[in-house]
């Protein structure tokens, strides 16, 4: 986590339950290329995202956002397609996993579902643990991010924080 | 205060007499489960940070399951990645197209799963190997890869819920039916980021396969694992794979539950899921009789012998029909052989079923029967979300293999109890710890067993 502030349109999707088969069907799972991965993302449920997605935009959704399959394509995807970061009212347990453990920013916060309208300019700010609305001037506060998931964050996801576990252990 | 059995599994695997919900412990692996799907990108990522053994070979299970045979050119890619990496590696628990499985059927099948372990696997279904004791759960590529090279992984340790499941199952009424009862009780997030563990009456007088179908499905209620004690049923089916030792563990008396409840599945009838959440469940008789353009019997879920002996039960002597395709896939090859010996895939094809290898196949609209749109497919598999089988203009209705098997028959979503031969026998006597039937009889009636 090189930046706290982060900048991008909102892409909202305030459904529960959206489903990592939704997020990357898998027909198309006999890739795992993210650039590839990217041309599919969300196509199930809206087929214009890929297009209308640019690089640092942020994803808000309801509860539950990527329950069902394992499938970590689902994070790659989204990432590939230029999503910085997902704000949900609450995620499916293995989305959030595969999220942090990839470095990739996944953000609980009870008001995502109806915190703004798709392209309004939103602010994630880290450190204050606020969630803005730049176009309609109005922020709320988000789930803190617990100690381990930031310091996975911090080193870039699950590998480098056990590479250099292993070197300071090693040392 | 004592301590769930989800709780007592993790901490004897982190060196700790107890662990608290909610801390992130460290905790060791026994088996490690690796299909061509999420496998491959974990390779990928292990061969970019240099790191060229794998913890343990012989903590490792590999199989093909998702796209067998070969489904494409690019699944095909999949499929060589997995067996080059495990040649190179030495994993000697390779089960090779001809002998392969679905992986969380196949597992424990072979004997690989040992009551009081901890598993993982890059699949959300990975909960099924918990109905034999286990902690057992699904992982991403990027865990696998962790868990790969050190044999540990982080785990947040997990609430429990605790189901009590009481009362006789009625006739015609199965473990799906208790699963689907209860998802929709609690939702598709009811038990989110919880272990899910299992007891009770009526627990103990299901079959190790039928208590498989209800782990299976941990994930459809947002759980982290499904956990069932490992009992005599449990062991008797342990010990007739392997001879591993092992360790048996029981949540305490005084376990700290999130909460608590009972189910009494004697008030239940045969379920259907409507599309497009595991959660829409009714009980048959209130569902409409819509026309089925497919029925599909197989996945990890439902696939086993038991559930195509139930099957078949149905569909002896009758056929499939005019207007609806049924699909037979057994979990794993060595259901399929069962089935053969048994002459139940003469039944199906007698019947006009297709039967197909085992595989992953449509369940996830991979191949070997993917919808079309405006079809509708009555399936015997675990998650019926929009697209799931195919077209995102398809609908899945999740059901029992009886009531698949009655709905093939019908042609519409068909009460299992109007086709079911009646039992011959009264309840079965759980007392011995010998595995019974669900089926009420069913089998009695038509295997003579």
């Amino acid at each position: 986590m090189t930046r706290t502030i982060l900048r991008g349109k909102a892409h909202v999707y305030g459904r529960a339950h959206i489903n990592t088969d939704e997020i990357i069907p898998a027909r198309h799972l006999n890739v795992h290329e993210e650039t590839e991965l990217a041309k599919h993302a969300m196509e199930d449920i809206d087929t214009a995202f890929v297009a209308r997605v640019r690089e640092g935009d942020i994803l808000l959704a309801g509860d539950d956002f990527g329950c069902g399959s394992s499938r970590e394509h689902a994070v790659w995807a989204l990432r590939g397609a230029g999503i910085r970061v997902v704000v949900a009212s609450s995620f499916a347990r293995i989305f959030f996993r595969n999220a942090i453990n990839n470095g990739f920013l996944a953000i609980e916060c009870p008001e995502a579902a109806t915190f703004a309208e798709s392209g309004d300019d939103l602010e994630v700010d880290l450190k204050a643990g606020l969630l803005r609305n730049l176009t309609r001037q109005r922020e709320a506060r988000f789930v803190p991010l617990t100690d381990f998931a930031e310091a996975l964050l911090a080193v870039g996801g699950l590998l480098p924080y056990i590479q250099a576990k292993a070197l300071k252990e090693g040392a | 205060m004592g301590q769930t059995l989800t709780e007592k599994l993790l901490a004897a695997h982190c060196g700790r007499d107890f662990v608290v919900p909610g801390e992130i412990i460290n905790a060791t692996l026994d088996l490690v489960i690796c299909h061509e799907v999420t496998t491959p990108p974990a390779v990928e990522m292990l061969k970019k940070l240099g790191i060229t053994k794998v913890f343990d070979p012989s903590k490792i299970l590999v199989t093909p399951d998702h796209f067998v045979p070969n489904k494409d050119i690019r699944s095909a890619e999949l499929a060589s990645a997995l067996r080059r990496w495990r040649e190179e590696q030495g994993i000697a628990r390779y089960y090779e197209v001809g002998n392969h499985g679905i992986c969380h059927a196949l597992a424990p099948e072979q004997g690989h799963v040992l009551p009081g372990q901890t598993i993982v696997c890059g699949d959300s279904h990975t909960t099924t190997m918990g109905a034999l004791g286990t902690f057992a759960t699904g992982i991403g590529s990027t865990d696998l890869a962790a868990a790969l090279a050190t044999g540990e992984l982080w785990f947040k340790v997990p609430e429990t819920m605790r189901i009590d499941l009481e009362g006789p199952l009625p006739f015609g009424v199965y473990s799906k039916d208790i699963i689907l009862a209860l998802i929709a009780r609690i939702g598709v997030d009811g038990a989110r980021y919880m272990a899910m563990e299992y007891g009770g009456s009526a627990l103990q007088s299901l079959s190790m396969e039928a208590r498989f179908t209800i782990t299976n499905m941990a994930i459809e209620a947002g759980g982290k694992n499904g956990v069932m004690p490992a009992d005599a049923v449990a062991e008797a089916y342990v010990k007739a794979r392997t001879d591993e030792p092992y360790t048996v563990f029981h949540a305490d008396a005084d376990a700290a539950y999130a909460s608590r409840f009972s189910l009494d599945v004697g008030a239940l009838e045969p379920m259907v899921a409507l599309p497009s959440l595991p959660s829409n469940g009714r009980f048959v008789g209130e569902v409409p009789p819509d026309r089925m353009d497919q029925v599909y019997i197989g996945s990890c879920t439902n696939g086993r012998l038991e559930d195509l002996r139930i099957a078949a039960s149905i569909l002896k002597g009758n056929k499939v029909a005019r207007g609806t395709r049924a699909i037979v896939v057994p979990a794993t090859t060595e259901v399929w052989k069962q089935a053969m010996r048994e002459g139940l895939l003469e039944i199906f094809a007698d019947a006009g079923c297709v039967v197909s290898t085992a595989t992953c196949g449509a369940c996830l609209g991979g191949h070997m029967g993917v919808l079309g749109p405006g079809e509708r497919c009555l399936s015997t598999t675990n998650r019926n979300f929009m697209g799931r089988m195919g077209s995102t203009k398809s609908l899945v209705y999740l059901a029992s293999p009886a009531t698949a098997a009655a709905t093939a028959i019908a042609g519409v979503i068909a009460d299992p109890r109007d086709y079911l031969p009646r039992p011959l026998l009264p309840e079965p006597c759980p007392a011995d710890g010998k595995p019974v039937l669900v089926a009420a009889g069913a089998d009695e009636y038509l295997w003579g067993v």
